[in-house]
């Protein structure tokens, strides 16, 4: 049933990612690149030019046809054994650079210790769109085993000519080709004698199915974790050059304000530092940050500000500037079967509700940071970004110079969520560079991080249901503003159907997020789903289970309820609640307890049971904390965190007035993995958030009889959350 | 500006600096030690924590003239002799880290706790754990990783009859 849907509808769009510029994918170094490998083997692609402009978003700024052909350098076995493998992709936290060196491990049968990963370095790594959308596993995973495969029969290959034997007769383990009839064995790295082979990667190539994993399925360590824990490890924030300046930015006072005058006669004549005005863009850079700040302090401008929206006036604001309902998948129509209206009208019951969720900011513990230094025309800059590749375009644009001028390269980053697609502190701490004539860096303040950086949508979501008497729905209809088309369709059975996106202004900067509109829409099709169930007094579980025909969901949620012990009786003050779906190739179903203290109107999470699927499994244990975190994380935006703003500025932009989610917020975690060896293993950095919001919903409603359907749902307790609605 | 000797990782150094500069800004800046790190600038997420005579301090709001007699101690001097401290073996072995951007404050703030406690109940941890922020939500994993750290100094602790 839905294995085919999954093969004619691959990823659904995430609308805000999109909206960001797209990179060209002009690699005019390649030859250099081949000379700085030296002798072994290496395996390359030859990328199609539609897909090289399909990739780079169509943009359109290419010109004519005179595509240079792209050739990607995938893998290199070294004379001295060493593998390095090249991929755009870049490592936040989700733990990639293990899982893929797990893959390749896995297939070219070496230890993964002689395995290292270049990631998201553009003048190194194939091109790549950015680590986001929970691709690199069903994307990334795949390619670098097919990689990996084909290095693997090349030296066999090579070692069956060298013996002159079949290849038949030989096998490829931990590092050597041997013949067990002749007992001859011999190292990968002495097949190649020097010469520099180059492989194209054939367009199939069998893989090594699931049930036979050997490293790949296996709970490994994150394979450079001593130098995190020992503090060797450089993130974008840590890099420094020889001569490096710091940088700070003047800030506008609010969103949207002008520049009308500028004074930077005080700033240079204090000395010591580089002044920068360029348009809008007012900077300074010292060899120490101190030094930048107080130059930044002297300069004085004045600006024009233009009256903006607050949060006070959100929804109303986000419905009043809506556009017609567009089709949330892309594809030409929105989502409209069957005759919703003469469905409604026939129902035993319908229900019309409206839920809404706040903007909220990503967080990441290490703000926006960037490195710049220039040489010549070229700059090179070391930042933290999920999208190397359309932070080129940025740099090459910002200073309009070809792409293949410009280098961006992405340490290990202290995480992103989906919050640092952009390229904003490339391009300061550039812009400050070429002033300074020297490298500089700028490092966000928490406070800039929490301002300028951009948040996820905020949205209000409509929905009306008919539903019959004996639990069957008929009728649905969802309307979601803003907050995105990510999960938006609805994977209960229901015959007349009408769901549309409709997009509108937004008061703030917003762009993606963690499982982005995935968590807004299945916050109010779980909660709804819940509210249903009441209206036919039957079972939440039972009236899913009788709406839902998807085996891959039912399962997710069979096996949540059966380890959360559904049914069983709760004490006063206890709560029970589910929620659950698909999203981004994977299933889950989340089970939440609550405990809610009916004087105080606090709310406790005591318990939350996770039950997942996302196919075959490629490390159980990162996979176990990739839902941990998930869980822990989705608790700051169900229960309390929320962007507050008035006319142009944010009001809690800093860590003591953003309350993120701390050691005293985590509920006990319980997770249940379904491990489906026989289907594509695919990613789960998002979906195991979306259940989480409505589960805990759905659980304060069983405790409290209150129905919360904004998002966050308690900032100050149930109590102050009843009394304002 | 002014000389300020201080004492980090048990090496001396002078650095040129106002007083008033953030202790953290100094090890960054100036010592090039970045293992501590920047989070908040006001002390709520603990990224920044290092020990100052042996107790868990923010670097982030602890001025540089406030350390000048004082032992200094950051995530790049608790490995001693090549061999990891016990909470940087069990922070590993737990896998108590994602992005491992808030791991350096986490260890840091875990040597101090048990240094004062070194059998912490679960709830002693969280407590005491409260003021570091791990936004990838690994929390279960460290409190477990600290627990480990003490179990693993337990017979060692009985038998030379000191901590670490």
């Amino acid at each position: 049933m839905r294995e085919n849907a999954i093969l004619q509808v691959p990823l659904e769009p995430e609308r805000y990612e999109l909206k960001a510029t797209a990179p060209y994918c002009f690699d005019l170094d390649r030859r250099d690149f081949f000379k700085f490998l030296g002798a072994g083997v290496l395996i390359i692609s030859v990328l199609k030019p539609a897909l090289v402009a399909q990739e780079s978003g169509g943009s359109g700024r290419r010109r004519g046809n005179s595509l240079p052909k792209e050739i990607d350098a995938w893998l290199h076995i070294g004379e001295n054994g060493k593998v390095t493998v090249y991929t755009g992709k870049v490592e936040v936290g989700q733990n990639i650079r293990t899982s893929l060196s797990q893959a390749v491990a896995e297939e070219l049968h070496v230890p993964i210790a002689r395995i290292e990963l270049v990631m998201g370095d553009t003048q190194l790594t194939p091109f790549d769109m950015g680590t986001f959308g929970s691709q690199t596993t069903p994307t990334m995973n795949l390619q670098l085993r097919r990689v990996a495969a084909a290095a693997r029969d090349t030296l066999v290959a090579l070692a069956a000519a060298q013996w002159k034997t079949d290849v038949e007769h030989l096998v490829a383990d931990d590092g050597k080709v041997s013949d067990p009839q002749t007992n001859r064995s011999v190292e990968y790295a002495a097949l190649t004698k020097g010469q520099q082979l180059t492989q194209l990667l054939p367009a199939e190539d069998p893989l090594i199915p699931a049930t036979r994993w050997k490293v790949a399925g296996q709970s490994t360590l994150k394979v450079d974790g001593r130098d995190f824990v020992t503090g060797k490890h450089r993130y974008p924030s840590d890099q420094t050059l020889p001569g490096m300046w710091y940088g700070k930015v003047l800030r506008p006072p609010s969103f949207g304000a002008t520049l009308v005058s500028v004074d930077t006669q005080k700033a240079e004549q204090m000395g010591g530092a580089s002044i920068v005005r360029d348009g809008n863009f007012l900077g300074a850079s010292a060899a120490t940050t101190e030094q930048a700040e107080a130059a930044i302090a002297a300069i004085h401008a004045e600006w024009k500000s233009e009256s903006q929206p607050s949060s006070n006036d959100l929804f109303a604001y986000l419905r009043k500037n809506a556009s017609e309902g567009k089709d949330p998948t892309g594809d030409g129509d929105r989502i409209d079967t069957g005759n919703v209206d003469q469905a409604l009208a026939a129902a035993d019951h319908r229900l019309q509700q409206t839920y809404t969720v706040a903007y909220i900011a990503h967080v990441p513990l290490e703000p926006r940071a960037a490195l710049a230094k220039w040489d010549g025309d070229n700059v090179t800059v070391w930042t933290g970004t999920q999208r190397p590749f359309g932070v080129r375009g940025q740099l090459a644009e910002a200073f309009r110079i070809p792409e293949d001028q410009v280098r961006v390269l992405m340490p290990d980053m202290g995480s992103g969520y989906g919050g640092k697609h952009t390229g904003e502190t490339a391009i300061e701490a550039a812009r400050l560079a070429r002033a300074a004539k020297r490298p500089v860096k700028v490092v966000w303040t928490r406070e800039e991080e929490f301002t300028w950086a951009y948040f996820r949508p905020a949205g209000v979501i409509d929905v009306t249901s008919g539903v019959r008497n004996d639990g069957t729905i008929a009728a649905w209809e969802f309307h979601n503003y803003n907050s995105g088309s990510a999960g938006i369709r609805t994977y209960y059975d229901i015959p007349n159907q009408r769901i549309v996106f409709h997009e509108t202004q937004s008061p703030l900067r917003q762009g993606s997020y963690r499982a982005l509109a995935a968590t807004a829409n299945h916050f109010a099709r779980e909660s709804h789903m819940d509210e249903l169930a009441h209206t036919v007094k039957m079972d939440p579980l039972e009236f899913r289970l009788k709406n839902l025909k998807d085996e891959r969901l039912r399962a997710v949620f069979q096996a949540a309820a059966k380890q959360f012990g559904w049914g069983k009786t709760r004490a006063a003050g206890q709560g029970f609640g589910m929620g659950g779906g698909y999203e981004k190739l994977g299933n889950i179903a989340t089970f939440a307890e609550v405990s809610v203290d009916r004087k105080s109107g606090e709310v406790k999470v005591v318990r939350i049971v996770s039950a997942f699927e996302c196919g075959a499994i490629v490390n159980p244990d990162n996979l176990r904390n990739q839902i941990e975190g998930s869980n822990v994380q989705g608790l700051g935006g169900a229960l309390f965190e929320a962007i507050e703003f008035e006319n142009g500025k944010i009001l809690n932009g800093r860590m003591s007035e953003y309350r993120v989610p701390r050691f005293s917020d985590v509920p006990q975690l319980e997770t249940v993995l379904l491990d489906r060896k026989d289907i594509p293993s695919v990613g789960a950095g998002e979906c195991p958030m979306i259940g989480l919001a409505p589960a805990v919903a759905n659980a304060i409603f069983d405790a409290s009889a209150v129905r919360l359907r904004s998002l966050p749902m308690v900032p100050d307790g149930l109590k102050a959350t009843a009394q304002s609605a | 500006m002014a000389a300020i000797h201080l004492t980090v990782n048990k090496h001396d150094y002078t650095v040129d600096a106002d007083p008033q500069t953030s202790l953290l800004t100094v090890l960054r800046e100036y010592l090039d030690l970045t293992g501590s790190k920047y989070g908040c600038g006001e002390g709520q997420c603990g990224a920044c924590t290092v020990l100052v005579d042996g107790k868990a301090q923010r670097s982030c709001i602890t001025k540089v003239g406030s350390v000048t007699q004082k032992q200094v101690t950051t995530i790049e001097g608790l490995a001693s002799g090549g061999h990891l401290h016990l909470v940087q073996e069990s922070f590993l072995d737990a896998g108590a880290m994602q992005c491992g951007y808030c791991t350096s404050g986490m260890i840091m703030s875990a040597v101090a706790l048990l240094k004062r406690n070194p059998a912490p109940t679960e709830s002693d941890i969280i407590s005491f754990m409260d003021g570091n922020i791990c936004r990838c939500g690994t929390y279960p994993r460290i409190v477990s990783a600290i627990q480990r750290a003490a179990k693993a100094a337990a017979p060692a602790a009985a038998g030379k009859g000191a901590g670490r």
